[in-house]
């Protein structure tokens, strides 16, 4: 769609048919900052202003879930939450994937959402999903206040061992790995669907699942032997044990284990971007 | 002769119309499944086997073709050519929203386009924080929007409402701020596509003048498409003319103006209306605009009269037929109304059946400059909605202004001559 180039000739953009397939423009993205900001607070804003239940919903959502989960598979199914104390334990795995698999999703509808705009004004189209994922944070922020105050009310409690530990301070870490494994896994998905535009309904089929091969509803250790190995070949595995064990103390965090989330993560970031690139410059005129 | 701030060198645009895949996994997998066991392809269109000629002809459209242009700083340059001649895509590839399908583009400074009004709008936020968001969609950044704010706001004239969600905005109020944010964008370049057709009279005006501001005041250098060929008259010193692709014609903007209007292109036969399928008893199989002398057209200058000849269907004896005719304005506004019982037209009111022929004519010197919707309702007597249609909006005709600038200075709807006789002079 675009190439800038800054030649001899001094034009300052130059318009051809064929870019190269690794032509991520930067310095251009860049200079869009403002509009990401912007995007982010229209997202703010319109999310507030619509309804009230808007914001509740941020609260009750996780409350809901974390309780129907703690009576399905900590009660009926007797499933292990490492010692803790079942709402918070699974409190922790659910806004976490929630965060997870709202920038999964939310950018994998890219194209569909944005048909219109894209169709009639020009900037990095990146920005959209990048705006996605930032104002998914702010959702991610309130439940994790909340899920805090929670956490502190366990904490007085005698009765468990609740207690933070060092790993705290990977928290930023965790989101980041997240938020970049979401929107890559959510930018290849996108990609795929102007092909196949069917594959959209697939998505929250895919992401169910997923969930089911990460320690969400289950802790790590409660897996043996092939599942086992699922499990750790699964990047989000290590995100979800480590806040465990970060905020709770508990769980198999291995910090190894994150490393090799990091590689996962920035692979899939790779690809997904040069994809996403590539398909982005042709998308407009398939509508 | 000043430096080239845009060049286009042999730029051709490629549609695909029907894609080869289904665009659908299933349909994919199916199909798959179906060829790996020796079957048809399932999703064959009938008639598509080997039927090349027709398959290539139908598959790609050329909505550009080897154009060459370059523009010039400080040019005001308007883009004319009928519905479908290329002109959007042109500046769609200037404004990086599609790709080139061959050649090169090359641009000297930033481009500010505005190919539809309000691109970003969000519903639920105020004008105030609209403008931002829409400034930074179209390029700015948040520094220049807060220098340019208080102009921006003032030039759309909805101060008392900016801060109330553009959600309640009435649709000129809309256009108006949304045209305000892409006219004060700091770029050197202005595109604009078709987009003032939606304003009242009067703002059209006032975009128009700040076009001229921004091109001649300025210095800046603008494209704009437009069906108002008054306004591309006085407001470019040069026009572009397209036709199915192609760059027609290049030059003085009034030559070519008056090169489009007299030429095949102010036809556009593409608008006559034809339907020949209805399970109604009674209906409007074809309309089509005339002239004078019945050349089917649909531009007009203010000094022709504009001829409707509608063609209706009876498919069995109803009685007491009639036809009713409103006319709208682009802000669809009925202006015009009547019924073909004024003219007595006998045979379509009695109980034959067979094709019907009614014709109406508007005299020259009436509408002004403008587009016009045409509605019709085929109404009985005997009011049976089975038999009955309406149909609204359903064919567009210009009238166009190019003969009279007179006619751009009035804002009435009707723009008519009427006979003023002297009644004398009395001595005092
Ligand atoms: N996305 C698209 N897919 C297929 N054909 C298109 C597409 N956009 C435009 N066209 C075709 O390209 C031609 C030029 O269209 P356009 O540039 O919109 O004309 P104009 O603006 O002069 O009315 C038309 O024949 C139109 O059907
Ligand atoms: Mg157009």
């Amino acid at each position: 769609m675009k190439e800038q180039e800054y030649s001899q000739d001094n034009w300052d953009l130059v318009i051809r048919s064929k870019t190269h397939w690794l032509s991520l423009n930067l310095r251009e993205l860049w200079r869009y900052r403002d509009l990401l900001m912007l995007l982010v607070k229209r997202d703010y804003k319109a999310s507030f202003k619509q309804t009230i239940l808007g914001p509740i919903w941020f609260f009750i959502q996780p409350l809901l879930t974390s309780s129907v989960y703690a009576v399905i598979f900590g009660r009926i199914a007797n499933i292990s939450t490492d010692g803790n104390p079942r709402l918070l334990f699974y409190m922790a795995g659910v806004i976490m994937w929630n965060y997870f698999s709202t920038c999964l999703t939310a950018t994998s509808a890219t194209f569909v959402t944005n048909a219109n705009i894209f169709g009639k004004v020009y900037f990095p189209r990146l920005i959209m999903p990048f705006s996605v994922v930032i104002s998914n944070l702010l959702r991610f922020s309130v439940q994790f206040l909340f899920f805090f105050g929670v956490l502190i009310y366990y904490m007085m409690k005698p009765d468990y061992t609740v207690h933070l530990t060092w790993a705290v301070i990977l928290t930023p870490l965790f989101l980041v790995i997240m938020a970049l494994l979401g929107l890559s896994m959510g930018l290849i998905v996108s990609s795929l669907t102007t092909k196949y535009r069917d594959l959209a309904h697939l998505v929250g089929f895919g992401v169910q699942l997923m969930m089911y091969a990460t320690p969400v509803v289950y802790p790590a250790s409660f897996l043996q032997g092939k599942w086992k190995t699922i499990l750790e070949l699964n990047p989000m595995t290590s995100v979800i044990e480590g806040f465990r064990f970060a905020f709770m103390g508990s769980g198999e965090f291995n910090p190894m284990s994150l490393f090799y989330s990091i590689g996962v993560t920035l692979v899939l970031l790779f690809i997904s971007v040069i994809l996403f690139n590539k398909v982005e410059k042709g998308f407009m005129d398939t509508v | 002769m000043s430096k080239s701030v845009l060049i286009a060198e042999d730029v051709s645009k490629m549609y695909r119309l029907g894609l080869v895949s289904t665009k659908s996994l299933a349909h994919d997998l199916n199909r798959w499944w179906h060829v790996v066991r020796g079957k048809e392809d399932p999703y064959r269109m009938v008639g598509e086997a080997n039927d090349r000629s027709s398959k290539g002809e139908s598959e790609y459209v050329w909505a550009l073709r080897d154009i060459n242009f370059s523009i010039y700083e400080g040019e005001a340059v308007g883009i004319i050519g009928r519905n479908g001649a290329g002109k959007s895509t042109m500046l769609k590839l200037l404004s990086q929203v599609t790709q080139p399908t061959t050649g090169t583009i090359k641009v000297r400074g930033r481009i500010a386009s505005l190919l539809e009004v309000g691109t970003g709008f969000h519903p639920e936020l105020t004008g105030r924080e609209n403008i931002f968001l829409n400034g930074a969609i179209l390029g700015m950044r948040k520094k220049e929007i807060q220098r340019k704010l208080d102009e921006i706001i003032a030039f759309s004239g909805v101060e008392r409402y900016i801060d109330t969600p553009v959600k309640r905005y009435s649709s000129g109020m809309y256009v108006r701020l949304a045209f305000a944010v892409a006219a004060h964008l700091e770029s050197e370049i202005l595109i604009v596509d078709e987009v003032l057709a939606v304003g009242d009279a009067e703002f059209q005006k006032k975009c128009l003048g700040k076009m001229g501001e921004v091109s001649k005041g300025q210095g800046r250098t603008v494209l704009f498409v437009s069906h108002n060929m008054y306004a591309i008259k006085s407001l470019c010193t040069r026009a572009i003319y397209m036709q199915n692709g192609t760059l027609k014609n290049d030059g003085n903007a009034s030559l070519i103006v008056d090169q489009y209007l007299s030429g095949y292109d102010s036809m556009d036969t593409a608008r006559a209306y034809q339907n020949n399928l209805s399970e109604k008893a009674v209906y409007l199989e074809k309309a089509v605009c005339q002239n004078a002398v019945g050349i089917e057209k649909y531009m007009f200058t203010a000094d022709e009269p504009v001829r409707i000849v509608f063609t209706v269907r009876k498919k069995s004896p109803v009685r007491g037929v009639f036809l009713h005719f409103v006319l709208r304005n682009y802000e669809e506004v009925a202006i015009l109304e009547t019924d073909s019982r004024e003219g007595g037209y006998p045979e379509i009111d009695t109980d034959l059946e067979g094709n019907f022929t009614s014709v109406i004519e508007i005299p020259s010197r009436i509408l002004r400059s403008g587009r016009y919707h045409v509605s019709v309702g085929i109404r009985s007597e005997q009011h049976d909605p089975a038999q009955i249609e309406s149909i609204a909006s359903f064919m567009s005709f210009d009238v166009l202004a190019d003969k009279s600038p007179r006619d751009a200075r009035r804002n009435s709807i009707l723009s008519t001559i009427l006979d003023w006789k002297d009644a004398g002079r009395l001595e005092i």
